[in-house]
């Protein structure tokens, strides 16, 4: 009789390992396939990294101070045709939404101080310019094509990525959304 | 799924081939045989024992040698088709349209079908992960499931064994002896010293030598499993890094994968050999007109301080200068830098003279830094030169205006307004390569005079914390590999059978003849009965009754 109990008992430990055996190697399967594809890319929902650079007039804006605030961080550069396109609707809308409690905050990725100062008279830019000159807001933000625009929200999580020109209603319907109630 | 109770009233577990005891033959096909197969011991391999549950079923699924190698037969074939075309990071694009397109433009209807299977970014792609890790699992699994019989099964060996299993050896020999007392101590002294270990026990001897060459394949498994745990530790961040950085001379970029991390390039030199090294280097360099000699990158390296933010560039702390060049890297926190790849003749900057046309008289020469360009330049003659715009890499005009194809300066063009004393107000011109727009005719122009050029270094960064582990993971494979084929493990039975009878067998996993070698100098020595290799024809193969791998 308790012969046959010891071998349940045995048979169920046996089984109870294997399963658990089974499991680790499948999730190490699983995080090898999943690690793979990551390489610590940013996503909706994670918190923005902070950073601080100081705009075309002089001015520092570091990212933490906006907290309670919505922030439109768009990534350009002066020969990049959707960028032109979209500039004027972003410089638009930010006098539209002046004291709403979203800002527009604007880095320049590659060009040279004189063509970002230009680029900003010519199309007569007034919300702040940076220039990310070592790049490590881009890399912190892991941008790669341009234009990007990132949508941090009042406290500080990223809203939406986006990796295209955007028209005037889209940029108005992205303000609203992470415009603080 | 009951036990099996040997004579002995030993009680086996199902599926066992010999008594882990006495070796009695367990299985009518055992019993039927002239030799028994004495892998593992003809213990119970735990896969055959229970098949109920989905878990027991998956489990003997990764317990089968078969499945096993043929899992290593379709990494290796996958693997095969990978290197066929060049895989995804070898193409010099990045997004996926591109790619295809390449895959295409380049080979045609199979670059197409090559690209749709995903087999581009095959060493990346799920299955392939998956592939390896069923690999993986199958070893581990395979391995526990034999190895533990194994060892319990020669932990339990009894030194007497039965005539039964003496008679299904593949070494045997029984027969009358003179002296059978003599003969057995004398086989027992013979046998300590051919630095066996022996055991007597109830008018048996049990010697047996190496037995821990029986482990190898195991050992050599745990490698493999070091090993493969290492490649899958590179995907957690920060213990693997491997990034391009093009980087300008005079850039200050930060590092990729190093964040805080800053490199300025100093320099990049590519040195040739000349007809002065050397003379031994005369008739190469007639033959190939230029040899490298170095390629090096000057750098600085930079650290911003703790808690700095990205951005915040004016705070970075130097760390140190160096020269990489190749095989030399820049090392600094377990990261190296290494020299992989440069560009030359980038345009830097540009010199060009103020000509009064009329006169055809200089006012003056500036030189415009094309990677910091100034807004205004004072002439000697007190004539301004202002920069209104400038184009790195001028590609026609758009809808009225000039515009750049990219940030850098490939083909730059500029807006200057020239102020003179004659023209106050300025004139405007607009002067690209090889061409100069006015809106009306000017009477001062702005010519190129010459242009300095920089170069551009390719480095790799690089960091790899599983390296001491592969390391690590290779040893330990290399010593199971040496400790199963170095080594052999051997045992002799020797045995007083009835009367003046003696029995003796024996059995190896590898090299029976150095193993007859042995047994014949104990049976000289001893006077013991002739023996007889069942399967052996002089040369035939040692291996057959090697282990699995």
């Amino acid at each position: 009789m308790s012969k046959t109990k010891q071998v349940a008992a045995k048979k169920k430990n046996r089984l109870i390992i294997r399963t658990i055996v089974l499991i680790l190697l499948a999730a190490a399967i699983i995080f090898a396939i999943v690690s793979k594809d990551k390489t610590k890319v940013l996503e909706i929902g994670d918190k923005a990294p902070d950073f601080e650079l100081v705009d075309l007039e002089g001015n520092k804006h570091r990212l933490s101070n906006y907290q309670g605030e919505g922030v439109f961080l768009n990534f350009w550069g002066s020969w990049c045709g959707p960028c032109k396109t979209e500039m004027p609707f972003m410089e638009k809308l930010s006098k539209e939404f002046e004291g709403q409690g979203v800002h527009i905050l604007a880095l320049n990725l590659k060009d040279t101080r004189l063509k970002a100062e230009t680029f900003r008279d010519q199309y007569g830019l007034t919300f702040p310019i940076a220039r990310d000159t070592d790049e490590s807001v881009r890399r912190a933000y892991n941008v790669i094509p341009l234009p990007t625009t990132i949508l941090i929200n009042k406290d500080g999580i990223i809203e939406d990525i986006i990796t295209r020109g955007m028209t005037e209603d889209e940029i108005r319907a992205f303000m609203v959304s992470i415009q603080p109630e | 799924m009951s036990k099996i109770k040997c004579q002995c009233g030993h009680e086996n577990p199902f599926g066992t081939v010999l008594c882990e005891r006495c070796g009695r033959p367990q299985t009518e096909e055992a019993i039927n045989s002239k030799t028994v197969d004495m892998r593992y011991e003809g213990s119970a391999r735990r896969s055959q024992t229970y098949k109920r549950t989905i878990v027991d079923k998956i489990w003997n699924f990764f317990s089968s040698v078969k499945i096993g190698v043929s899992i290593i037969i379709a990494v290796l074939s996958t693997s095969a088709i990978g290197t066929i075309l060049p895989q995804k990071q070898y193409v010099p694009f990045t997004s996926e349209v591109d790619i295809a397109d390449y895959y295409e433009r380049l080979y045609g209807i199979v670059g197409v079908v090559y690209h749709k299977l995903g087999f581009h970014d095959m060493y990346n792609s799920w299955w392939f992960i998956t592939l390896v890790g069923m690999l993986g699992t199958s070893i581990i699994i395979a391995s526990v499931d034999r190895v533990i019989p194994l060892y319990k099964s020669l932990k339990m060996q009894r030194t007497k064994r039965h005539p039964s299993f003496m008679k299904r050896q593949r070494i045997y020999g029984a027969g009358e002896v003179e002296n059978i007392d003599d003969s057995f101590s004398k086989a027992e002294e013979k046998l300590k010293e051919l630095r066996y270990n022996v055991k007597v026990e109830d008018g048996a001897i049990l010697a047996e030598k190496n037995r821990f060459a029986r482990w190898g394949p195991y050992v050599n498994h745990v490698g493999l499993i070091v090993f493969l745990g290492a490649i899958l530790l590179r995907g957690i961040p920060g213990f693997y890094v491997d990034e391009t950085l093009w980087i300008r001379e005079g850039e200050t970029l930060e590092i990729p994968g190093a964040p805080g991390y800053f490199i300025k390039n100093n320099k990049f030199i590519l040195e040739n050999y000349t007809d002065e090294d050397s003379e031994v280097f005369k008739e190469a360099l007639e033959r190939t007109n230029t040899i490298a000699k170095n390629y090096q990158t000057d750098v600085s390296l930079f650290k911003q301080q703790e808690g700095g933010i990205p951005g915040q560039s004016e705070d970075i702390e130097f760390v140190k200068d160096y020269s990489i060049i190749v095989n030399k890297p820049l090392q600094f926190d377990g990261f190296n830098v290494f020299q992989m790849d440069y560009r030359t003749d980038e345009l830097k900057n540009m010199t060009f003279q103020l000509t009064d046309k009329a006169k055809d008289e200089s006012l003056g020469e500036f030189t415009v830094d094309l990677i910091n360009p100034d807004g205004k330049y004072e002439l000697e003659s007190g004539a301004v030169v202002e920069l209104k715009d400038y184009y790195a890499d001028y590609d026609g005009v758009e809808n009225g205006q000039p515009v750049s194809k990219s940030p850098i300066p490939n083909n730059p063009a500029f807006i200057f307004k020239m102020i003179t004393p004659e023209k106050p107000d300025g004139e405007m011109s607009f002067v690209a390569i090889q061409q100069t727009l006015e809106t009306e005719e000017n009477d001062y122009k702005v010519n190129f005079l010459s242009a300095e050029t920089r170069n551009i270094s390719g480095l790799t960064v690089r960091k790899d914390k599983t390296l001491y582990l592969l390391m690590l993971g290779g040893i330990i494979f290399m010593v199971g590999v040496s400790q199963g084929s170095y080594w052999n493990h051997r045992r002799i039975w020797v045995q007083k059978g009835e009367g003046n009878e003696m029995l003796i067998a024996s059995h190896t996993n590898k090299n029976w003849f150095s193993l007859r070698k042995e047994i014949d100098e104990v049976t000289e020595f001893a006077s013991l009965p002739q023996y007889e290799d069942r399967e052996d024809e002089e040369t035939e193969s040692d291996n057959q009754e090697g282990d699995y791998k």
